[in-house]
Order: C-alpha cells, then sequence, then structure tokens
C-alpha cells in the first residue's frame, strides 16, 4: 500500500521531467539542426559563387581544362560531394568526378526539380529555392544540393569564343552537392545526449523522491500503520516512538493521544463492567453462601452453649464460631467491595493484625515446606485501620506468595517498618479550584486512577488543553497543544477562562511564567509552565513536612510475575490460578487499601520472587 | 383447629428452618416453620402466632411483600425480618415497613435469641398499653415515646437534626424498655463512619447478652457521649436528651430521612 504511493509520486514526477525535458530537447535539437544546416547552406551558396567567380574568367576564356582542373581540385574536400556544372539541356561539362562527364542528368531528377517543375525552365530561381536536401538512398546520409544557375551576361556572348548566343538567358547551372554526414553526426550525438541527460535526470529526481517520500512519508506511514495494527490487534499500551514535526508526526501523536485515551476508556469501562458483574456476582455469593453459613453458625454457637462443661470441644467450637464468623465477615467484604462502602475503622497495631493473619495460614505454610520470617518492628504506633479488611489483605498476600513458592519449599519474609516520606511524588491534588471557584480536577482523564487537572491554554490564536499529574512532583502532564514558552502564553479556567498565570512570580528555576491555583484545604499549587524544567510548589504541604507511614512488605521467593501481566494484577478477576482462584484477592486488597489511603505497589522477577509494599498513613487525615 | 404459636418461621432454606427452630425450642418457644410465604400466610390465618421470622428473599412472594400482606389484614403479630443479602437497603427497609427488627444472615445463637426476646417484651409492652389505654391513665406510662421533632429506625434508634447541621442519634425508650437494666456500653470511636441500617453500638446487659443498635442515619462521627462510658444510668433515666450515643455529620440527610417514621405520627 504505502509502496504505491512512492511509486505514484515518482512516476507523476518522472512522466513531468520526461514530458519537459523531452519538449526541451525537441525544441533545442530542431533550432540546432536548423542553425547548422543554414550554416551549411550558408557555405554551400558561398562556395558556389566561389567556384562561379573563380571559373568565370576561364570561362570567358574558355580554357576548358582549366575549369576541370579548378572544380576537381575543389571538389577533392571531403565535404564536398560533387561539383557539376551541366549546360542547357542536362548535359554534364565539368564534374569533380571526372567520370560523370558527358552524361545527360534527367530534368525529373532531384536536383532539376526546383527549376524543371513545370516542363518549362524558369529564367530566375530565387536563392532560397535553390537548396534541396536528399537522400540517394534510405539509409544514406543526408545530402545538401545548391543549383547556382549561370546567367547569361554580355561577356558571354561577346567574348571570342562566341559558344552562347545574346538570347539565352541562363547558360547551364553549378550544381554542388554537399554531404551532410557531419550535421547529421551532430545531431545525433546531441540527441542522443539528451536522450542520456533526460534518463538519467529522471533516475536522479525518481531516487531523490523515492529517497525523502520513504523517509518522510513511507517510514511514518509504516510506524503508524505498526501502531493501528498493534492498537487493532488490542495492544492500547503501544505508542509511536520518534514523533517528527510535520503533518505525519502530529497524525502520530494524536493517535498516541487517541490510543491513550482509549485505553483508559476501556480500562474504566473494563473495570465498571468487571464491578457490575462484581455486583452481581457478590449479591449472588451473598445469599447463597450466607446460608449455609447460618446453618454453621447457628448450630456451631448453639453447641458452644449447649457445651460450657466440656471445655475441650469448647476451644475446638470457638474456632469453628471464630472462623465462621470471618467468613460472614468475607462475604461481607465482598459485598462491601462491589458497593464500594467505607471500612469500619479501628485503631489497631498493625503487627497483631499480621499475627492474628499468620495464625490462619500458618498450617498451609506448613505443609508446603515453607519458612516463614517476621521482621516486624515493635515500636509501631497504633493507626485507624478496618482490622477485618486488612487482616484479609494479610491472608491473601501470604496465601499468594506460597502459591508462587514451588513444592520443594521457599521463604515468605514479612517486614513491618515506619518511615517518613517528603510528600514529593506522594501527596495528590484532590481539589483544585480556579479563582471563581470553579473545579478544575477532570475525571474524564485520569493517570494511575488519579484524576488529573484541566488548564486551557491560548497560545498564538491556538486554544487547547493541558492535563497536570496530580501527583506532586511527578509532571507527568499531558499535553493536548504544543507551545513554546517563549512566546506569550496564557493559562486559564477551562470554564470561565480566568487567568491562571501569576503574575508576581517567575519560575526560580528557569524564569518562565508561573501558573497558580488553590488546592482546599492545603493552601495554593503553583508550577512552571516550561515543559522541561517541571518545577512545583505545595507550600502548605511540604510546611506539612515529611508524612509518616507504615510499610509492610510480604516477600517471596516463588515464580516471579512476568512483566506483561504485573499491570493487570489488580484487576477484578484477572487471575493466574485458573480454576483455583476467582480473581478477586488483589482486586480486594487494593480496593481495602485505597479505602485506608494507603497505596500497594508489586515488583517481581521472573524466578527470582515478588515483593507486595503496602504504606499506610499513620496520621491518617479522616 | 387454631393452635397458638409463639414464632413461624419462614424460609425457603431447610437448614435455617431447622436451626431456628431447634435453638427456638431449645429457649422454650412454641416454634411453627415453613418454607414458603404463601403457605405462610395460610398458616397465618389458620393459627395465632406472636412473632414472624421472615427472610427476605424468597420464591413466590418475597419478604416485603408478605410484610404488605400482613399489614394489610392486619394481623397482630410482630414481623422479624432477615435476609443473606445483607444491604442498608434492606435492613431499613423492612423497618420502615413495620418490622420490628432485621437480622442479617449469618446469626449466632445469641443474634437471633436477643431480636426475638426484645420482640416477645416488644408484644408485651404492647399489650398492655392496649390494656391500659382505656383507662388513660398517665400516672402509670409504660414508655415515654420519643419528642415530636425525632425521627426512629424502626422502634429501636432515634435522630435528631440539630440547628448547625449536625445529627444527635439515640436510642428510644421502648428499646431499651425491650432488654434487661444494661451494664455497658460500647460505642464507635470518634471520626469512625456509621451506616444507617448497620450496628453502630452494643448495649450490654446485666446478663451478659449484647443487644446491637442499628444505626438510624449515616454519617461521621464527631462526638460521643462519654458519660455512657462509665455507666448506662444517664442513658436509661433520659434516653432522648442526656443520654444520647454519638453527635455525626450525616452523608446524606435528606435521602436518609426519608426512610425514617417521624416521631410525630406516634402521637396522633
Amino acid at each position: 500500500m504505502i509502496r504505491k504511493i512512492g511509486i505514484k509520486l515518482i512516476v507523476i514526477v518522472g512522466i513531468t521531467a520526461f514530458v519537459t525535458i523531452g519538449v526541451f530537447s525537441y525544441f533545442s535539437i530542431t533550432t540546432q539542426s536548423d542553425a547548422l544546416l543554414a550554416e551549411v547552406e550558408r557555405q554551400a551558396n558561398q562556395l558556389g559563387e566561389t567556384i562561379k567567380y573563380s571559373i568565370r574568367y576561364d570561362m570567358l576564356l574558355n580554357q576548358r581544362d582549366r575549369i576541370t582542373k579548378i572544380i576537381q581540385d575543389i571538389g577533392v574536400q571531403k565535404s564536398i560531394r560533387d561539383i557539376r556544372i551541366l549546360n542547357k539541356v542536362g548535359e554534364i561539362i565539368y564534374s569533380s568526378r571526372p567520370g560523370d562527364v558527358g552524361k545527360m542528368v534527367d530534368k525529373k531528377a532531384e536536383s532539376c526539380y526546383a527549376c524543371h517543375n513545370a516542363n518549362k525552365p524558369l529564367s530566375r530561381l530565387p536563392i532560397k529555392e535553390r537548396t534541396r536536401i536528399y537522400r540517394t538512398a534510405s539509409d544514406s546520409s543526408r545530402i545538401l544540393g545548391i543549383i547556382n544557375p549561370i546567367y547569361n551576361e554580355p561577356s558571354c556572348w561577346q567574348s571570342g569564343c562566341h559558344a552562347h548566343s545574346a538570347d539565352q538567358t541562363v547558360l547551364g547551372v553549378l550544381d554542388v552537392t554537399l554531404s551532410l554526414e557531419d550535421v547529421d553526426n551532430q545531431i545525433t550525438r546531441s540527441e542522443i545526449d539528451m536522450l542520456i541527460f533526460a534518463i538519467s535526470a529522471i533516475i536522479v529526481l525518481s531516487l531523490i523522491i523515492g529517497f525523502f517520500v520513504r523517509k518522510w512519508v513511507s517510514v511514518p506511514v509504516n510506524s503508524i500503520l505498526k501502531a493501528t495494527d498493534e492498537v487493532s490487534s488490542g495492544n492500547l499500551n503501544y505508542s509511536i516512538e520518534d514523533i517528527r514535526n510535520d503533518e505525519l508526526g502530529s497524525l502520530a501523536s494524536s493517535f498516541n493521544n487517541m490510543t491513550k485515551k482509549l485505553s483508559e476508556a476501556r480500562l474504566q469501562l473494563f473495570r465498571s463492567d468487571r464491578m457490575a458483574s462484581l455486583g452481581r456476582l457478590a449479591a449472588g455469593v451473598a445469599h447463597e453462601i450466607n446460608n449455609p453459613l447460618t446453618g454453621v453458625l447457628t448450630y456451631s454457637s448453639f453447641l458452644l452453649k449447649r457445651t460450657q462443661n466440656n471445655p475441650d470441644l469448647q476451644e475446638d467450637l470457638k474456632v469453628i464460631v471464630r472462623e465462621t464468623k470471618r467468613s460472614r465477615e468475607i462475604v461481607k467484604s465482598l459485598l462491601d467491595f462491589a458497593r464500594q462502602s467505607v471500612p469500619k475503622k479501628n485503631k489497631a497495631n498493625i503487627n497483631e493484625i499480621i499475627e492474628q493473619a499468620i495464625s490462619v495460614v500458618e498450617n498451609q505454610l506448613t505443609i508446603k515446606k515453607i519458612k516463614l520470617i517476621k521482621d516486624l518492628d515493635s515500636a509501631l504506633p497504633q493507626i485507624t485501620i478496618d482490622n477485618n479488611q486488612m487482616q484479609q489483605v494479610f491472608i491473601n498476600l501470604i496465601v499468594n506468595a506460597a502459591d508462587a513458592i514451588p513444592e520443594n519449599g521457599g521463604t515468605i519474609r514479612i517486614i513491618s517498618s515506619s518511615l517518613n516520606l517528603s510528600p514529593i511524588g506522594i501527596a495528590h491534588i484532590k481539589k483544585a479550584l480556579c479563582i471563581k471557584r470553579h473545579d478544575l480536577i477532570d475525571n474524564e482523564s485520569k493517570i494511575d486512577g488519579l484524576s488529573m487537572i484541566k488548564l486551557k491554554v491560548k497560545t498564538n490564536g491556538e486554544e487547547g488543553f493541558v492535563y497536570l499529574d496530580p501527583v506532586y512532583g511527578k509532571s507527568r502532564n499531558r499535553y493536548g497543544i504544543e507551545f513554546n514558552r517563549k512566546k506569550d502564553i496564557s493559562i486559564e479556567c477551562p470554564r470561565c477562562s480566568n487567568s491562571l498565570i501569576n503574575e508576581k512570580q517567575k519560575c526560580p528555576v528557569c524564569g518562565s511564567a508561573v501558573y497558580r491555583f488553590e488546592t482546599p484545604p492545603n493552601g495554593f499549587f503553583e508550577g512552571c509552565i516550561n515543559r522541561e524544567c517541571g518545577w512545583q510548589k505545595w507550600e502548605d504541604v511540604d510546611a506539612a513536612g515529611q508524612k509518616e507511614y507504615i510499610e509492610v512488605k510480604v516477600i517471596d521467593n516463588g515464580s516471579g510475575i512476568p512483566n506483561d501481566i504485573l499491570p493487570r494484577i489488580f484487576e477484578p478477576f484477572f487471575s493466574t490460578k485458573g480454576q483455583k482462584g476467582t480473581g478477586l484477592g488483589l482486586a480486594v486488597i487494593w480496593g481495602i487499601i485505597d479505602n485506608h489511603d494507603g497505596t500497594i505497589k508489586v515488583e517481581s522477577e521472573l524466578n527470582q520472587g515478588t515483593t507486595f509494599t503496602i504504606r499506610l498513613p499513620i496520621n491518617s487525615g479522616r | 383447629m387454631s393452635k397458638e404459636y409463639d414464632i413461624l418461621v419462614i424460609d425457603d432454606e431447610q437448614v435455617v428452618l431447622d436451626a431456628v427452630n431447634k435453638i427456638c425450642t431449645a429457649e422454650g418457644f412454641k416454634v411453627d416453620i415453613t418454607a414458603s410465604a404463601v403457605e405462610a400466610l395460610k398458616k397465618i390465618e389458620a393459627n395465632q402466632y406472636k412473632l414472624i421470622v421472615c427472610d427476605i428473599m424468597m420464591p413466590d412472594i418475597d419478604g416485603f411483600q408478605f410484610l404488605d400482606k400482613i399489614r394489610k389484614r392486619k394481623i397482630s403479630s410482630q414481623v422479624i425480618m432477615t435476609t443473606g443479602y445483607t444491604t442498608v437497603e434492606n435492613a431499613v427497609n423492612s423497618l420502615n415497613n413495620g418490622a420490628i427488627d432485621f437480622i442479617p444472615k449469618p446469626f449466632t445463637v445469641d443474634e437471633i435469641l436477643n431480636p426475638i426476646n426484645r420482640g416477645m417484651k416488644y408484644l408485651e409492652i404492647q399489650s398492655m398499653i392496649s390494656k391500659t389505654k382505656p383507662f388513660n391513665d398517665d400516672s402509670d406510662i409504660i414508655y415515654v415515646p420519643c419528642p415530636a421533632k425525632y425521627y426512629r429506625l424502626g422502634y429501636g434508634s432515634w435522630v435528631s437534626v440539630d440547628f448547625d447541621g449536625s445529627t444527635l442519634i439515640g436510642v428510644t425508650d421502648l428499646f431499651l424498655r425491650t432488654i434487661d437494666s444494661i451494664n455497658e456500653v460500647e460505642l464507635n470511636n470518634v471520626e469512625d463512619e456509621i451506616i444507617q441500617g448497620t450496628t453502630c453500638a452494643h448495649l450490654i446487659t446485666g446478663n451478659g447478652i449484647s443487644h446491637n443498635v442499628l444505626a438510624p442515619i449515616s454519617g461521621r462521627v464527631i462526638d460521643r457521649n462519654k458519660d455512657l462510658l462509665t455507666g448506662a444510668v444517664v442513658l436509661e433515666k433520659d434516653p432522648y436528651f442526656k443520654g444520647w450515643l454519638y453527635r455525626i455529620i450525616p452523608s446524606d440527610p435528606d435521602y436518609e430521612l426519608k426512610n425514617l417514621i417521624p416521631c410525630s405520627s406516634d402521637r396522633l
């Protein structure tokens, strides 16, 4: 397909070049050959006149030998074919070729045609009509002949020989024929030169066009084509690298933009779709599982009541009741997750929750020959969390880790610690307002699940939007418009067009203009408009200083997670366990951690192991 | 032909029927069971039941339709709703449609018996009222109804909207009358979120039984009654004013108040 554009262009340009050069060559060669012929004609004429005058005196003296000698001498020249003098009846009297003397010339022959056309000899022949060009044979070179009539003049009939009478007009003709071989050769040579020039011009033009078509059209179009193929086959993470600054470049960047939007839309659709089916599933599961659970819980709690004098039995029954209650909470949390409800938070020690989680799965680990290493920081403060949900998080993570460990055993390490983190790269803007208190948060464009901030940019009469990364200091902004920081730019609220540029300040790093908007309840957010600079300042957040987090790592040395599925593991129903799993575990975990204002991230190396890192804020704002 | 039962259990799950039957029978109640609401309506025509424990999600007629039919037929039995699909809507709808209590499945023995015992007590109080009413004897007040501007969820908890938009929530006197004297009140923490129709406090009585108080409205707790943490006397003495449980910032008061019963309707 692409080749065709190139070939079409080359053909069109080739034809244009061919026609142009052809027409040019035609006129050039015609003019050149006309000029050459005229020159030859002039020479021939001159030669005729010269011969005529050279022999005039001898004619008058009737010295035929001398005339013959002169004609023969002149006739030796290479370009001269024949010099003949014919008398009135057509007999050759003198000739440069001695054998021709005495022969009669047919008046209908080529050389005589100009005068004897109408069987009546002309008395006068204009100079223009004296020449003729002809070939003796079709493959011989052309011959230019010139007839020079010898008119009667007084000295002819007054001369002593009295060869001519006074009433004659024309005494005979001097016929000079010149070979046009040289001229023809020259013309042919220039024709060949022209042809060579035309062909090489076309070839060079085609090559140049081919090269630039390839460079400017084929390569970028191919890369876009490849990208569309990738996208249509489902790879929405594909983006076109190496974007040029021409129209195809803008096409490529808008294609990238489209793909990005498409991928976000798909993810959202996917999530909401999953959420909807998850909701239906949860309702079904809740109803179906809660009934049998009711049986277990009522009978076991009933037994517990009735066997108060049997401590052994009591102990076991308590486990059944406790675990059934936990199942009840899990089903409930499934419903809560589907309905995105708020967790029931209490102050709790994360280490205790980890210990409880471990006690639930300890047996499983022992059976699978998995060594569990606990490295818990005993000095951790209590944090506000939902015990059951958090326990579920750790049970899930440990079970996942255990599943990743091969049959011959391995280790799982659980580390809890506290850490201080600077707000840069963590704190994110949840609310942004312009002067007129319009919300700048755009819920339709998201990065890592966080809504971005939408600003209107006007520059050089063009308008477009810029989407700011809500995470403080990350600057993974998206630009819907190209602009140069040097030029006049206004940054405005998309709704009321009030300027967001802070006139009082310039960027302390690069001196560009600075935008500023309110981020209640955390004061104002400022940033440099220069794309390369990325300077940002969030005074209130900076002032609050470093934030304390509890960090829990669950590390296994199991099979690891392949890189291509790593970004998908928190999606609902994404499972690598086939029939063994529902694909809900990590999605539920993600939801729980998110509801606690925390973060969860995963790092994994194939066959080396996986590390899940959970961070929970110690002074939760809520 | 007409028999007198204490409890009718309606549930399409046999194991639930058996379990509730066993527990309640062991507790000394006379129990009848049925797997379908249609069947239950026939039984109600024929026999006398004090309390009905009814599942919500059932084939043919569901719990809400059943509740509706009972009310239309002016049957004196009180209904306790239960369901495996525990949602706030289900809980609130049940109480709003005339059920006296809501028990989410799965439940323990105590979790089913406490509401039943409260229900029995509630019936006793109701019958005492109907007996005393003709005499209109103010000196013998059985329970204090909640103040006119309050709203209540079922008969258990009340909510009062303050002028600043925050709300106070507490327990009704009627609820307190259905349980023994309280030893201890377990409250949630300040800053916790509470959700309408779910448990927001536990009242632990002298005999060690824990009664769940369902939140009448959702919101964030901004204050709780510290007097209750040391003793429940103030709650029993003055449940509508000094005995409040929480002060909360409601999350969606306009919508949620519509699902509650205005206390002014009790005074007609």
